[in-house]
């Protein structure tokens, strides 16, 4: 705030920006734009200003304020019961997700929504997912007027096609902690019973109410066996089924081995049974599933186009009049009105209007694109402007976006993956544990067929891998957890692993290389004096296109007054200064001949002074920062750019990828798809970073699909990984990092096997008792976690994560 | 010696009736967000004098 103040730049008291282009004065406070003000005011009005005192300039930019009618389609009784989740004939229950909600402020701000609008009588907020959950008399309100009060306030919710599939159950998995909280319960108690058994003093206690105590060690330890281990039994029965051993085998051979033998022995009094290190086991291994489950609630990997899409689309009929239609029942021939900033939901034909679109979503290029009448406008372009009619030509589902969801790569569930570390080490830990097993049984059987039976069953006891089974997801789980702290998310812990294993990159170019909201621009022709450079800022200074925009914060100077000011849409602008007749514009617009046009790839804006053409801008692709560095770190990979665009760009990205890097232009996004495949092919293990809607095949494709995005809530395809774009120098680091988990699991099987090669050959001579049992177990166990925790720190402030 | 069943059975009871507990906590979505409540704790009630009446009102 200090600085803000010295440099006589205010920051808007509503969302804390700048007030660089007005400022707007109210109650002593200033704002940088009506929109804020107008907020504020309906805040002031109803004393929620405690909004403003919890958090500083907590608030929402409302720049961009849209038509309110767009919500018309709330009215549609059909959409309204797609979308509300509980309805009586009082209330109404629905459920918004609102990606702008950021601090504490929001959520006091919607938890009294029923201040603003008293037919809203509960608001509860969900800040990790982003949800709020709200009840409304339907009587008093309509479910249109509540999202408009949401949109007026600055927490537009996101309604999109895929709310409307059908209720989706997004309610978090319980069932892990179900389980863990079962599996704690038993464990306690039968640990209490067995305690006993661990002090010589209290023999007498033990022969007493042995059996006792033995049968209700058995009774408690019931519910784990049937409910809360069923998770490694099933996982190791689909394994025998595929052909495959994973690592859930020798566990559920390990966890059966101990079960029945307990049972045995405390039916025919032999023994306490191992009840204690049963539950005890099955407790701590469900912890280290609970640290694996523990992913991003908050963000969604798996959305495809549906997400994006809105949920209706204003119609035109025969008679002109407007109608609100569902995406869905759209079809060829239905004549569509697109406003400004609404999205194109299917491929159409421009009819009447000005079309500018944009199609940041989809390719990552956030620069406008003009389109004449008559061309067709491929769905996922948002339109800039003003509005316009188009005619659709093809379903939604059809599109040439959304045929890419038609692959048989988007219907395949993704598979197990066979190859993981732990489940290559189960595969030989069994092998080796049934030899050593089947050794002391032909040592013993001669001998002592008691003793036999005894070495046998504890070999297949104390070998069980729990140590094994604790490492993996407690280092990926501590992995996922630095690498969120340096906001790279990962799906889920398998991904970690996946790209320890990477050896080629292969990026998305617009977007994803570049930075989508700079570019640079350099003039070319003659030069320009002073008078004449004020002349074109002024004139620049009325047009809100983006073009404009960049060359005007490029250009030094004053502004002066224009008359006849007008702009073109999509041609130029043209505006009188001190009697100079100014055009700025397009070359077409200008004038220029097409064959003077030296470059066509490049986009470039002319500019003409009382008729002479004076030269043009042209601009360059910034490339984000830190991309040289990464791609220096990578260069042991194979290298590879897919890019939708022409190849203007080329020399300049072989000059930082280098020679061998593959470039790929005018890629369509079924095109990149099949690329990653042919390299999946040839037996590489590939990463795809990209950042629109056509990348998602190709995300989908490779072996990690990176998503890079500006705003973590806001846009993502589906994918394995969500990477922050100010996150994007590290990249190289974070796939270091990776490796250097892999070798920390391997050491943390080492230590694990020290704890086994004991415990076996104590086991072997018949040595093993509930004792040692219950001193090795918990020991081997928390030695592994607490080993994991500890080297995945140390390894990631070592690498500077 | 033989309280030692009774005193088992009780502390079993006692031991289930907080499973029982926990498991209605987790079923009533308690374990669902872990973050908001904590924030929400800390907001003052209204300390305005006259719409916060109405305010209060509606709240209870």
């Amino acid at each position: 705030m200090e600085a803000a103040l010295q440099t006589n730049v205010q920051n808007c008291y509503h969302c804390g920006d700048a007030c660089v282009d007005e400022l707007i004065m109210a109650d002593e406070k200033a704002f940088c734009c009506s929109g804020c003000k107008t907020v504020y005011e309906l805040l002031e009005e109803n004393n929620l200003c405690t909004y403003y005192n919890l958090d500083e300039n907590p608030g929402i930019s409302i720049k961009k304020s849209l038509s309110e009618a767009r919500f018309a389609y709330l009215d549609d009784a059909g959409v309204e019961a797609q979308l509300i989740s509980f309805k009586d004939s009082n209330i109404c229950k629905i459920t918004f997700y609102t990606p702008q909600m950021h601090c504490s402020s929001c959520i006091w701000l919607l938890e009294n929504l029923f201040k603003l609008n008293s037919g809203i009588s509960e608001s509860t907020v969900n800040f990790l997912r982003k949800e709020i959950s709200l009840t409304y008399f339907h009587q008093k309100t309509s479910l249109r007027e509540v999202v408009t009060l949401l949109t007026r306030i600055g927490y537009e919710p996101e309604i999109t096609l895929a709310d409307t599939d059908g209720k989706k159950t997004s309610k978090p998995n319980r069932t892990i902690i179900y389980k863990l909280g079962v599996a704690g319960f038993s464990f306690g108690n039968v640990m209490l019973l067995a305690f006993p058994d661990y002090l010589a003093v209290t023999e007498g206690l033990q022969r007493t109410y042995g059996s006792f105590f033995g049968y209700l060690s058995f009774l408690l330890s019931i519910p784990v066996f049937i409910y809360s281990a069923r998770g490694f039994f099933t996982s190791a029965i689909e394994g025998i089924k595929q052909r495959m051993v994973n690592i859930d085998l020798p566990i559920a051979t390990g966890l059966l081995a101990l079960f029945f033998v307990s049972i045995y022995q405390v039916v025919s009094g032999t023994g306490p049974g191992y009840f204690d290190s049963f539950t005890g086991l099955v407790f701590f291994m469900l912890i280290g599933k609970y640290f694996q489950q523990k992913t991003y609630d908050t963000l969604s990997f798996d959305r495809d186009y549906t997400s994006y899409f809105p949920v209706s689309v204003t119609v035109l009929k025969e008679e002109g009049e407007e109608e609100a239609v569902a995406v869905r029942n759209l079809k060829v021939g239905d004549r569509i009105r697109i406003r400004n900033q609404e999205l194109i939901p299917a491929d159409a034909m421009l009819l009447r209007g000005q079309a500018m679109i944009d199609y940041s979503f989809v390719s990552g290029e956030s620069e406008p694109v003009e389109k004449v009448m008559g061309e067709v406008i491929y769905a996922g372009g948002r339109q800039v402007g003003e509005s316009i009619e188009l005619e659709v030509v093809k379903e939604v589902s059809q599109g040439y976006l959304t045929q890419l969801w038609n692959d048989s790569v988007f219907s395949k569930e993704e598979h197990q993956n066979v190859s993981t570390y732990a489940n290559v080490a189960g595969k030989w830990f069994i092998i080796v544990t049934l030899i050593v097993a089947a050794g002391s049984l032909i040592y013993w059987v001669p001998r002592d067929m008691e003793m036999a039976m005894r070495a046998f069953t504890s070999v297949l006891i104390i070998a069980c891998p729990c140590a094994l089974s604790l490492a993996t997801p407690f280092v990926h789980g501590h992995t996922l957890r630095v690498f969120g702290r340096n906001k790279f998310f990962l799906k889920n812990t398998a991904v970690v692993e996946t790209l320890s294993k990477i050896d080629t990159v292969v990026f998305d170019k617009t977007g994803t290389l570049t930075e989508p909201s700079a570019a640079e621009l350099s003039y070319t022709g003659k030069e320009l004096t002073a008078a004449q450079q004020t002349s074109i800022k002024s004139v620049l200074s009325h047009s809100t296109h983006p073009l404009s925009q960049r060359i005007f914060q490029s250009m030094q100077g004053e502004i002066v007054a224009v008359d006849n000011f007008q702009e073109y849409t999509g041609k130029g602008l043209i505006g009188e200064v001190n009697g100079n007749l100014v055009r700025v514009g397009s070359a077409s617009y200008i004038g220029v001949k097409a064959d003077a046009v030296k470059d066509t790839l490049k986009t470039t804006v002319y500019v003409s002074f009382d008729g002479v053409i004076l030269g043009y801008y042209t601009f360059y692709n910034v490339y984000r920062s830190g991309l040289k560095n990464i791609l220096t770190d990578l260069n042991d990979k194979k290298l590879a750019v897919l890019s939708g665009d022409n190849n203007h760009e080329a020399a300049r990205l072989e000059e930082l990828l280098g020679k061998e890097a593959e470039l790929n232009f005018n890629q369509s996004p079924v095109q990149k798809l099949e690329y990653i495949q042919q390299l999946k092919k040839q037996d590489h293990q590939v990463m795809m970073v990209g950042d629109g809607l056509n990348d998602a095949g190709a995300l989908r494709q490779s072996d990690a699909g990176i998503a890079l995005t500006n705003s973590i809530t806001n846009f993502s395809p589906s994918c394995d990984a969500i990477l922050d774009a100010s996150a994007f120098g590290k990249l190289s680091k974070f796939l270091r990092f990776s490796k250097t988990t892999m070798t920390i699991i391997l050491a943390t099987f080492a230590v694990s096997l020290v704890y086994n090669v004991i415990g076996l050959t104590l086991a072997v001579q018949g040595l093993f008792s509930p004792i040692v049992s219950a001193i090795l177990m918990p020991i081997s166990s928390l030695s592994v976690i607490i080993f994991a925790t500890l080297s995945v720190n140390i390894a990631a402030k070592r690498a500077g994560l | 010696m033989y309280i030692i069943f009774l005193m088992i059975a009780v502390s079993v009871t006692v031991a289930a009736a907080f499973l029982g507990a926990f498991l209605w906590a987790v079923r009533s979505g308690q374990y669902d967000d872990d973050y908001t409540p904590a924030v929400r704790m800390l907001f003052d009630n209204e300390t305005n004098a006259k719409p916060a009446k109405s305010a209060k009102k509606e709240t209870s």
